[in-house]
């Protein structure tokens, strides 16, 4: 199951190192969202310090929909998904091999939008070791439910539209999850960090275990 | 599908669902004259109280509608391999009981607004119980645009049905909201373990409220099923007819 997990995210990787879209197009608007946030936000720099955690995730949540969705139609533009349903790989493998895909550049993304919130928003850490397990909890749940989602409207007409009507409302909690445990890295608020962290991984590990058990429901053809 | 079975299923009404209709029309009559004339204002909240009768009802309704479409969803799934029309009773069961529960999500929010509007002075707060609230209703808005969708039906359902499971984990996060997080919204009126928040005819009116909205939810999910399979019937004969007048152009070109 390894092998296969890791087959897929390769795959998956590849295809992405080959196209560079996630770092290409992606990045860079995730950032220019950071720009127009400051814009929207009037440029105050005391707003920008406070609100940094929030709007971080908010460019990330944009930027992740769009890898997210990129990931599905790799598969559906080339009728990828009835290769897999022919071939031997698992349900499970499969799911677990796209979400470490999606983690990757995913983490990509959120290093260059946490370069970009350290520059344009001037923030400081107060706690590096809250900051990057917030970080890679959302990671992991952001990647799990976006590979669950984008099954779910893969190879559907609507998808462009379907896919962030699904998913936005299920990453919400994540979003405030990460938006809060961040604000408590950078200093700016003094709360249970911790806490938001672990309702991150706990959002990730639900969606994990509906991940394995119903992914093979969302493969199978009429 | 025969045309005999057709004719039978022109009408979404029974006797049955004419009896519980009337019911349900009788219930809310007298739920109306018991939570607007008979229950007593309340100290603190004053007339504002008597949303309350419609307000916590809805909500329970809609989880009560929710849990159905998940259970339905999950016998779906494990009946997948049934083309036959077993497997889509669960597929159509789920549909109308989230159609219905979205409805009562949209009656708690409004009457939750109407009553914050009354008691906070502002119609919307940024509350834990009122925000997951409104996340779970759009979440299952997109559970209904997904039903919806052009595509294969026995995809589109088995998505739903998948959606549906997913979906309900906002369920238990939008009721312990209040116990979770520190919130403005009070806590649960009725709970199963606990000492109800509200005594005498309050509780009463309260409790046959619930009883009155169940009857008219039922009584909605019936019918919504039964449009929801002539929907599918309707289909079925247009496809049917176009197949077969473009059979007889064919036959009448050669």
């Amino acid at each position: 199951m390894l092998a296969e997990t890791l087959l897929v995210a390769r795959k998956d990787l590849r295809v992405e190192w080959r196209a560079k879209i996630a770092l290409g197009q992606v990045a860079p608007l995730a950032l220019l969202i950071l720009v127009v946030l400051a814009f929207a936000l009037d440029a105050n720099s005391s707003l920008l310090e406070l609100g940094a955690g929030g709007l971080y995730w908010v460019a990330v949540l944009y930027g992740g929909t769009l890898l997210i969705q990129r990931s599905f139609d790799v598969e559906t533009d080339d009728g990828n998904m009835d290769a897999f349903r022919m071939s031997a790989i698992g349900a499970p493998s499969l799911f677990l091999g796209k979400s470490l895909a999606l983690f990757v550049q995913i983490g990509l993304l959120e290093l260059v939008l946490g370069s970009g919130i350290a520059v344009l928003y001037n923030v400081r850490v107060a706690d590096w070791w809250l900051l990057l397990v917030a970080a890679a909890a959302g990671t992991v749940a952001f990647s799990v439910c976006g590979v669950l989602w984008g099954a779910m409207s893969a190879g559907l007409r609507v998808r462009a539209t379907l896919l962030p009507l699904l998913l936005v409302p299920v990453l919400v909690p994540i979003l405030l999850a990460g938006s809060r445990a961040f604000e408590t890295a950078l200093g700016v608020r003094a709360d249970a960090g911790w806490t938001w962290a672990s309702l991150m991984l706990v959002i990730a590990a639900v969606h994990t275990a509906i991940g394995f058990g119903a992914f093979g429901f969302l493969l199978e053809e009429g | 599908m025969t045309s005999v079975t057709h004719s039978n299923a022109k009408m979404t009404a029974t006797a049955t669902t004419r009896v519980l209709g009337v019911l349900a029309i009788a219930a809310t009559a007298l739920m109306t004259v018991l939570g607007l004339l008979i229950s007593p204002a309340d100290v603190i909240q004053g007339e504002a109280v008597r949303m309350l009768y419609i307000h916590v009802p809805s909500i329970w309704i809609a989880y009560g509608a929710f849990v159905l479409t998940s259970v339905s969803s999950i016998l779906f799934l494990r009946g997948r391999k049934r083309r036959e029309d077993r497997g889509r009773h669960y597929d159509r069961l789920a549909g109308s009981a989230a159609e219905v529960g979205v409805v009562f999500t949209g009656i708690t929010l409004v009457t939750g607004m109407l009553w914050g509007k009354v008691t906070w002075g502002t119609y919307w707060q940024w509350d834990a119980r009122l925000t997951t609230t409104v996340l779970l209703f759009v979440t299952y808005l997109g559970y209904l645009a997904l039903r919806r969708l052009p595509a294969d039906p026995i995809v589109r359902s088995r998505r739903a049905a998948v959606m549906a499971l997913i979906s309900f984990v906002n369920v238990p996060i939008v009721h312990y909201s209040v116990d979770w997080w520190r919130t403005l919204h009070q806590k649960a009126s009725l709970s199963v373990g606990r000492r109800p928040e509200i005594t005498g005819e309050m509780y009463w009116t309260l409790l046959y409220s619930t009883l009155a909205v169940t009857i008219v939810a039922a009584w909605l999910i019936i019918h919504r099923y039964r449009v929801i399979r002539l929907e599918e019937l309707r289909d079925e004969e247009t496809l049917a007819a176009l197949i077969s007048s473009r059979l007889d152009k064919d036959d009448g070109s050669n």
